[in-house]
């Protein structure tokens, strides 16, 4: 898994949103190598609704940038089929509620290709899947799939939460011979961040503490990083030192930075966006019990939206997690 | 050619039921076999006594394999009984450039491209999931059980062709195309019809073959379809033909010509193979719940190889010559057999070994813990 060295395009470093650092790191994927292809609906001359392809289809053309049908399970299977091939496929999936029609493909096809051929073919194919909440929209467009393709071996599963991430983690996932689901936090896509072009960034598998503490390790992916780090401001006024893991791969985890700071603070409270029920929190919760039963002086807790359908955009906000919402359960976990 | 060329000239192509011989086995072209005459004028005595060899092999392996499976030496034996005519005639009709997605019940199309029987047999006997490698193969894909998936994956491999550049240069020696196997009931999956969708909107090169064995286990395909299935094809925007499946030399010349047409740039087609599953779908299938006897003996007087046989007498065809291909088929199938129960199984290793291209911890660890797990017990016996 190497990144190809060459020039960057781009200046030393830029203040960015999330949404072009992403663009910069596909236009230099596409300029580092020419088998890879950008696949998805409306991707091409508007370049995406996000505009995260903006560009790429003026400067590389229809034969890199290619407008699909509107069909997601379609996209995936050629995909794979290009794969086969040879090329490197970066599949669009326009909104999180629309991958499932692909999840067939996804699961049964893609993930497993490597194995039923012994080996003897690689599915260096992307799936970037913008999601989450947090942007008051409609139903299918703020979900947090990211459980299922956790759940599926074969796949890799990673979530950037601040723009030079982005940027480094694309280049790194289109660079991996494996399948990797994409997982681009949608109302992160604006706010701008430092962008160092010139320093590989932390392995894309890495989990990385993102700010210091001692009293309670909170961890989180995605959109829920700047959640945690404002509830560690808020805690700090309080006396409360919290510790910040961004999570930043749900597939494999690094658990090395978890265990590391269970071990110095005794409690874990793991947050996210997507139902608690069987999902990436709950992971985390039995393997550190696993691993830091000794280390931990309370039950590892989790924040999560609730089991339920994401709700009408007017009340989103009282079912995604919340800093306050993070720190009753740091309350919690203090108490016992 | 761009890959997105959607400007090219709407073909359609659409007439009644292809047919070279007639169901007693006489050369009788039907009116609408007129365009696919030249493609059988290229076909030699030799190649007729190729066709009828590889469908009589492959009848006596199929019959082989089902007797494995009910000795417990299979998990599931999938028959071609009754569908030799329509594959054969199709697999004859690919370039060695060319690649075949099959579904999972296209045998003797591996047999032709090179394939051992006995790498089928690898994987319903659960030793692998796959069984081999296509490059080393004739370029003849894995099967894939998941109805209709292979459709996708062919079609993506052909819009690769396009990229590369591997295709409509006009050199047929080098143009590649794809040919891709589903059936009747895999018609009716999402995946078939998005197939079509990119295929056509794409133009790749591209063949998809229908067999209609007319049940899918135990549905019929008037559950599947109120119109025969060639005419879907128009509604994509590509040519369609239906063709006698069970006619060795007009699957020949209609597959040929699709895919001497896909290989010079003119697009996809589908072509709708009438056949019959004589067999069960699986071992597992009981077909006299289903289906009318009547309808078996309609399909068993039509049996691709019998006819074909005819005609080969008809021509003059020496009684030696069946006679041998009978010997080999039978040999063929006993050496399947004693290779068949020689397949040793695989280490544990396998569970997981190529998960993932690059180390994946928790696979990497679980490997280790089963190593230690299962040698842990090496010492209790002694």
């Amino acid at each position: 898994m190497t990144i190809a060295d060459t020039t960057t395009v781009a200046p030393a470093s830029a203040n960015l949103p999330m949404a072009k650092a992403l663009n910069a790191g596909l236009r230099q994927a596409m300029l580092d190598d020419p088998k890879v292809l950008m696949m998805g609906e409306d991707i091409g001359p508007l370049g995406g609704v996000f505009r995260v392809t903006e560009g790429l289809h003026a400067e590389f053309g229809e034969k890199r940038v290619l407008d699909t049908p509107l069909a997601e399970s379609g996209i995936i299977g050629t995909a794979i089929g290009l794969a086969m091939r040879g090329f490197r496929p970066v599949c669009e999936i326009q909104f999180d509620g629309f991958v499932f029609p692909g999840f067939d493909q996804i699961t049964s096809q893609l993930a497993r290709m490597r194995n039923r051929h012994e080996g003897g073919v690689s599915m260096p194919v992307v799936v970037r899947i913008p999601y989450g909440g947090h942007i008051g929209s409609i139903e299918h467009h703020q979900e947090s799939p990211e459980a299922y393709f956790a759940h599926t071996p074969g796949l890799r599963v990673v979530s950037p939460s601040n723009p030079h991430d982005a940027y480094w983690m694309m280049r790194e996932a289109i660079a991996s011979n494996d399948p990797v689901i994409f997982f681009e936090p949608k109302s992160r896509y604006w706010p701008k961040g430092e962008v160092d072009f010139t320093a590989p960034g932390t392995p894309l598998h890495a989990s990385r503490v993102v700010r210091t503490g001692t009293s309670v390790t909170v961890v989180g992916h995605g959109a829920m990083v700047s959640v945690l780090l404002q509830a560690a401001e808020l805690a700090a006024a309080e006396g409360i030192s919290l510790e910040v893991i961004d999570l930043r791969s749900i597939s494999p985890i690094d658990y090395g930075p978890i265990l590391e700071s269970v071990h110095k603070t005794g409690h874990l409270v793991v947050a996210q966006e997507a139902a608690g029920f069987v999902s990436v929190g709950s992971e985390i919760a039995a393997t550190v019990t696993e691993r830091a039963f000794y280390s931990l002086e309370a039950p590892v807790l989790r924040v999560s939206g609730f089991d339920t359908p994401f709700p009408p955009a007017a009340v989103e906000t009282h079912f995604l997690p919340s800093p306050d919402r993070v720190l009753e359960a740091v309350d919690r976990s203090l108490a016992y | 050619m761009p890959v997105t060329s959607n400007d090219a000239p709407v073909r359609t192509l659409t007439s009644p039921t292809v047919q070279l011989l007639s169901t007693d086995g006489a050369f009788a072209p039907s009116d609408s076999a007129a365009e696919f005459l030249p493609y059988f004028e290229r076909l030699t005595e030799a190649d007729y006594r190729k066709f009828y060899r590889d469908m009589v092999v492959v009848r006596k392996f199929d019959t082989e394999a089902a007797n494995l499976q009910r000795q417990g030496q299979l998990a599931l034996w999938v028959p071609s009984h009754g569908q030799e005519a329509a594959q054969v005639g199709s697999a004859y009709a690919t370039r060695a450039q060319d690649h075949i997605f099959p579904s999972y019940r296209e045998h003797v199309v591996g047999m032709i491209r090179g394939l051992d029987m006995v790498d089928i047999l690898r994987m319903l006997r659960g030793v692998t999931l796959g069984g081999w490698t296509p490059e080393e193969h004739g370029n003849f894909h894995l099967y894939t059980l998941v109805l209709a998936s292979q459709t996708l994956h062919a079609t993506g491999y052909a819009m690769g062709m396009q990229l590369d550049g591997a295709t409509g240069t006009g050199n047929p020696e080098t143009d590649q195309a794809v040919i891709v196997y589903y059936g009747d009931g895999a018609s009716s999956q999402g995946d078939a019809n998005e197939a079509l969708v990119f295929a056509a909107s794409y133009q790749t090169p591209q063949v998809f073959f229908m067999q209609n064995n007319h049940w899918a286990i135990s549905v019929p395909v008037s559950r599947q379809s109120r119109t025969p299935l060639y005419l879907r094809a128009g509604g994509f925007g590509m040519p369609g033909i239906q063709v006698d499946g069970n006619d060795v030399l007009a699957s020949y010349a209609v597959t040929a010509k699709a895919m001497d047409d896909a290989r010079a740039g003119h697009g996809p087609s589908l072509i709708e193979a009438l056949t019959y599953r004589v067999g069960a779908h699986t071992t597992a299938d009981d077909p006299t719940k289903y289906r009318d006897p009547d309808e078996l003996a309609y399909w068993v007087a039509r049996d691709p190889i019998v006819r074909f046989r005819t005609y080969l007498q008809g021509l003059g065809v020496e009684q030696e010559f069946l006679d041998s291909v009978d010997e080999e088929a039978a040999d063929h199938a006993a050496d399947v057999r004693r290779r068949a129960l020689e397949i040793t199984s695989p280490d544990r290793s396998v569970i997981f070994d190529n998960v993932y291209a690059e180390p994946h911890p928790l696979v990497v660890e679980q490997k280790a813990w089963l190593d230690g797990y299962e040698t842990s017990f090496d010492g209790s016996e002694s």
